[in-house]
């Protein structure tokens, strides 16, 4: 499975078929601090994520003041 | 999951509200959310001419969206602040914004207007970055809104920002900025009123809208921000929040509801016109003037001093800004 990461932007890849949580506690990202996107669709950490899905994970933090 | 509202399958989730909800129903409660604000604080009524701050990021464009959504007077304004490609593909998504919806974007260049642009502020001015960045924008803001005859400004703080502020200021006693930290604060002395609808969205339901909305933001992170204190208190906020979800939004709904009361009058002082600007401050010359000053290597004060007595005159050099280089970067 690919995932594509933003911020700075680069790709990994990781096996799939399994909750989305889990991959993003392999990634050690904090759920509440993502969009994640599949297939141009938001997906909740509890959906399923295939072997040959492809996922963006895209952080929501920004620095600024405004 | 499904959706909390209609039992459909649901993309986004809201821990601290134990619910999710669908790609339908989402923008409808975050357009609710946006409404409470508005109206619990009083921010504007429908015909108020809103100028809305914007950066090209998700917050301040979903926001936009959200007031035009709505039926609102909504201008957009985009400050230039020279930060290379960054700036200019984020000037690009509020012009293509503004494009799609028929709507305006006015464009105000710092470097243009007011003869520096932030990597300039930050190598030869005595402020942060990051200071000096928020200086900039508050000033020419309220400037343009104040010359463009606007009732409001609003601007796209979320509930991460206002709550990483207020720990800040928390953690300092600033009293005096804990108690300006409203979302509506009211117009006075030149000052237009600002205000903060999306203070009770998370950044992750900013994001969501956008995303949702089909809005084309810009998703890469200034690059001057790296090290900002404001990302390190969001860090330690959302590390409590992970474990306890709803913190962030207890910290500054409790706030706004038992703890602002308590700091009432905790920033009154009085505002004169800036001795150069015009633009209203509690000093002889405002921040911003100050801050240029610095940055541009000027100096800063009255014009003509013809026919005044010696005290005056030293009255006015003592408020004189120098350029940073003669204080070794020093504030002054």
């Amino acid at each position: 499975m690919k995932v594509k990461l933003r911020n700075p932007d680069r790709e990994v890849e990781l096996h799939g078929g399994r909750p989305i949580r889990e991959v993003l506690a392999e990634l050690d990202v904090d759920p509440d601090t993502v969009l994640v996107i599949r297939g141009g669709e938001l997906v909740t950490r509890h959906e399923n994520v295939g072997q040959d899905d492809e996922l963006e994970i895209r952080p929501v933090i920004s620095g600024g003041a405004g | 999951m499904k959706c909390k509202r209609c039992k459909g399958s649901a993309v986004i989730e809201v821990r601290r509200h134990n619910a999710a909800f669908c790609k339908a129903c989402f923008p409808e409660v975050f357009t609710e959310q946006v409404r409470r604000a508005i109206r619990r604080f009083d921010m504007f009524e429908p015909g108020d001419r809103i100028l809305v701050a914007v950066s090209g990021g998700k917050d301040s464009l979903a926001l936009w969206d959200v007031l035009l959504a709505t039926g609102y007077d909504a201008t957009g304004l985009y400050l230039g602040l020279g930060i290379g490609g960054y700036s200019d593909r984020s000037h690009d998504a509020a012009a293509a914004f503004a494009q799609a919806r028929g709507t305006e974007l006015r464009v105000v260049d710092l470097a243009d207007e007011y003869g520096y642009d932030i990597p300039m502020a930050g190598r030869k001015g005595s402020r942060s970055t990051c200071a000096v960045c928020g200086l900039s924008k508050r000033y020419a803001f309220n400037r343009a809104a104040a010359d463009g005859g606007f009732d409001v400004i609003a601007t796209g703080h979320n509930l991460d920002d206002e709550a990483a502020t207020l720990l800040g200021n928390t953690l300092r006693w600033n009293t005096d900025y804990i108690a300006r930290q409203s979302p509506a604060l009211p117009a006075r002395d030149g000052m237009v009123k600002k205000v903060k609808p999306l203070h009770r969205l998370s950044e992750l339901e900013t994001a969501a809208y956008a995303f949702i909305r089909g809005i084309d933001y810009v998703v890469e992170e200034c690059p001057l921000v790296a090290g900002n204190t404001q990302l390190r208190y969001k860090n330690a906020m959302n590390t409590i929040e992970a474990t306890s979800p709803g913190t962030k939004a207890q910290f500054l709904f409790g706030y706004l509801d038992r703890g602002m009361p308590l700091f009432a009058g905790h920033d009154e002082v009085a505002l004169v016109p800036c001795g150069s600007c015009g633009q209203p401050t509690t000093g002889r010359f405002c921040a911003f003037c100050r801050a240029r000053a610095q940055i541009l290597g000027e100096r800063l004060g009255p014009a003509d001093r013809a026919g005044t007595d010696d005290r005056d005159v030293a009255r006015w050099l003592s408020d004189e800004v120098l350029p940073a280089e003669i204080y070794g970067g020093a504030e002054v």
